[in-house]
């Protein structure tokens, strides 16, 4: 089995993996990163979940030195790299957000380049590359050319690429956009195995339900700035123990949603979507009295559904955006994403 | 030693990607031969005279062989993205850089000795300098390799290579002394033959071959090793600025 090396070559003190203070970078006006800091503890795996276009893809540039940084520090691995981002590049494994290996190479040959990179030996690497691929499930695939590759043969091929060195710090923008289902489940368990196994993990990506899944912490990042940075059991705090359920109903008007609310103070009412109320309580809360109640005023209750309270209902009370349209405006920029 | 592992693997991943495929090795054997035929069928000049020929075929087999395809292979690279492995690498932009022309700098120098080797069979090559015409081939592989990358890291697309490095072979085959002497071209173009680096090289060229030559050997091999620094250099810092936004 592929092993993690951990831990060759950070430094032994307790310095974070990854250290960021007051970065900031700008495309002429636009403010891409806005004075944005951090840190992330050795093995753990961070999660930087925004919207389209809220800078996630630009901090990971600016930490692997793809872009230059206009204010700021950043240290990886103890070292620091704000003017040199070339001094802990040996500590770090990027997966793009885009597959960017070779078209005319095969998968094997991408693999084993991408190793030679970092100097590892051939029979080394030739032995690795053979077992990323059984991993990745592409041995089947190992001699064709990238280019006749799949989208979710590409991605996976990029991330085998990216952990091909055994990289202590592993940098993962987006890995399971525009993949098939059965191949982000297996993205993400690989994640899973990596993160047990010591790799320090910075995640982003804008499946709200991806990030509470995997991530020990999060930054929720918008328009460039971290509006709210936590563990993600501190996060999920405020609605946690609160009882949700959703009303489907033949009509939602406000006098409805306030008889409703005058009957049963123990519960909150609101308009949820067209012809949706929801109903939300400290306390489960009992479905037959409010049926009646409405049934007994012509209303039909077409469906009752209890909603379990997720990382979604605290993102969007926190950043104001609807978790389904980031992903529809994810969808729409190319990012496919089917989970 | 990491570091060399990853040089050699660069070098090696591009010559069989890009140059060892047979279109290109077709073109850099086709290409010099085209060039040879057509410069000694023109100058109807018997088979004794293809010494004189031989500076300017040589130089223009490098040109050619050097930036038809590097400036395509960076720019298209960068363009798909995988230029970013590379950057990601932990090597330094010199070694990288260094790597990635290596591969064009051998095409070249292979391309150059194309011609010498059909000379071989048509001339007495015996009064040649070798020791000056072997490190000048060398040197004019460098120095338009390096020209090579300076263009394809100021171009964003790869037909704008393609059109900026025309932009300089063909100026560069009537104005570096190739065909016709500096000295014969008017005086007001001879400064641009001054300010292009093979002029200097096919000044060495043609003292080996012909001992005819307009500046000192010491003087055109530290002006042609100045101009590879500096486009080296240019080019470094192209790369950073352009490429690392």
């Amino acid at each position: 089995m592929y092993q993690i090396q951990k831990d060759r070559t950070v430094k032994s003190d307790n310095s974070p993996a990854i250290n960021v203070a007051n970065l900031t970078k700008k495309y002429g006006e636009v403010v891409a990163v806005n004075d944005i800091s951090f840190q992330v503890g050795n093995g753990e795996l961070f999660g930087f979940l925004g919207p389209n276009g809220a800078g996630k893809t630009t901090t990971i540039n600016l930490l692997t030195g793809l872009a230059r940084l206009d204010a700021g520090t950043i240290k990886i691995g103890g070292i620091d790299c704000t003017g040199n981002p070339k001094a802990a590049q040996h500590l770090v494994g990027t997966v793009p957000d885009e597959s960017n290996l070779y078209p005319e190479l095969t998968g094997f040959e991408n693999l084993c380049f991408c190793a030679a990179l970092y100097g590892i030996r051939k029979s080394e690497r030739q032995q690795r590359a053979q077992e990323l691929l059984d991993i990745f499930g592409l041995t089947d695939a190992a001699h064709r050319k990238f280019a006749g590759y799949s989208k979710g043969m590409k991605r996976k091929l990029t991330f085998a690429a990216g952990i091909i060195h055994q990289p202590p710090i592993l940098f993962l923008d987006e890995p399971t956009t525009g993949i098939d289902v059965g191949s982000a489940r297996q993205v993400r368990k690989i994640i899973a195995d990596l993160h047990r196994k010591g790799t320090t993990i910075f995640l982003t990506t804008h499946y709200i339900e991806e990030a509470e899944r995997l991530c020990e912490r999060i930054a929720f990042i918008v328009k460039g700035k971290i509006v709210k940075i936590d563990g993600t059991n501190e996060l999920l705090q405020p609605v946690k123990g609160k009882n949700i359920l959703i009303l489907s109903v033949s009509n939602s008007e406000p006098d409805v949603t306030k008889g409703m609310a005058s009957s049963f103070p123990q519960y909150r009412f609101e308009p949820a979507a067209p012809n949706q109320i929801l109903v939300e309580s400290p306390e489960p809360v009992n479905i037959g009295p409010l049926t009646r109640f409405l049934e007994e005023r012509g209303i039909q209750v077409t469906e009752a559904r209890r909603h379990l309270p997720s990382l979604e209902d605290v993102f969007v009370q926190v950043t104001g955006i609807e978790a389904e349209l980031m992903r529809k405006d994810k969808e729409r920029a190319g990012g496919g994403g089917n989970q | 030693m990491k570091r060399w592992i990853a040089f050699l693997s660069i070098f090696a991943k591009d010559m069989r990607a890009y140059y060892l495929k047979p279109p290109n090795v077709s073109w850099g054997i086709i290409f010099p031969l085209a060039w040879t035929g057509m410069f000694f069928i023109r100058s109807g000049t018997g088979l004794e005279n293809i010494l004189e020929l031989l500076p300017g075929v040589v130089t223009i087999s490098i040109l050619f062989g050097t930036t038809s395809l590097l400036s395509v292979t960076l720019t298209f690279e960068r363009r798909n993205r995988s230029f970013e492995r590379l950057l990601l690498a932990p090597i330094s932009l010199e070694l990288l850089m260094l790597a990635k022309t290596s591969g064009a700098i051998l095409f070249g120098i292979v391309n150059a000795f194309i011609p010498v080797v059909i000379a071989a069979f048509l001339a007495d090559m015996s009064g040649i300098a070798w020791s000056l015409f072997v490190p000048a081939i060398i040197l004019i592989g460098i120095v338009s390799t390096f020209l090579g990358l300076f263009i394809s890291v100021s171009a964003s697309e790869v037909f704008e290579a393609q059109t900026f490095s025309n932009f300089f072979r063909f100026p560069m085959i009537f104005l570096c002394g190739l065909f016709f002497p500096v000295m014969s071209l008017p005086i007001f173009i001879r400064p641009l033959s001054f300010i292009l680096p093979v002029t200097y090289g096919v000044d060495i060229l043609h003292g080996a071959v012909n001992g005819e030559h307009i500046l000192s050997f010491t003087l055109d091999f530290i002006i042609l090793g100045a101009f590879c620094a500096v486009l080296f250099l240019l080019s470094l810092r192209n790369v950073k600025r352009r490429w690392i936004v």
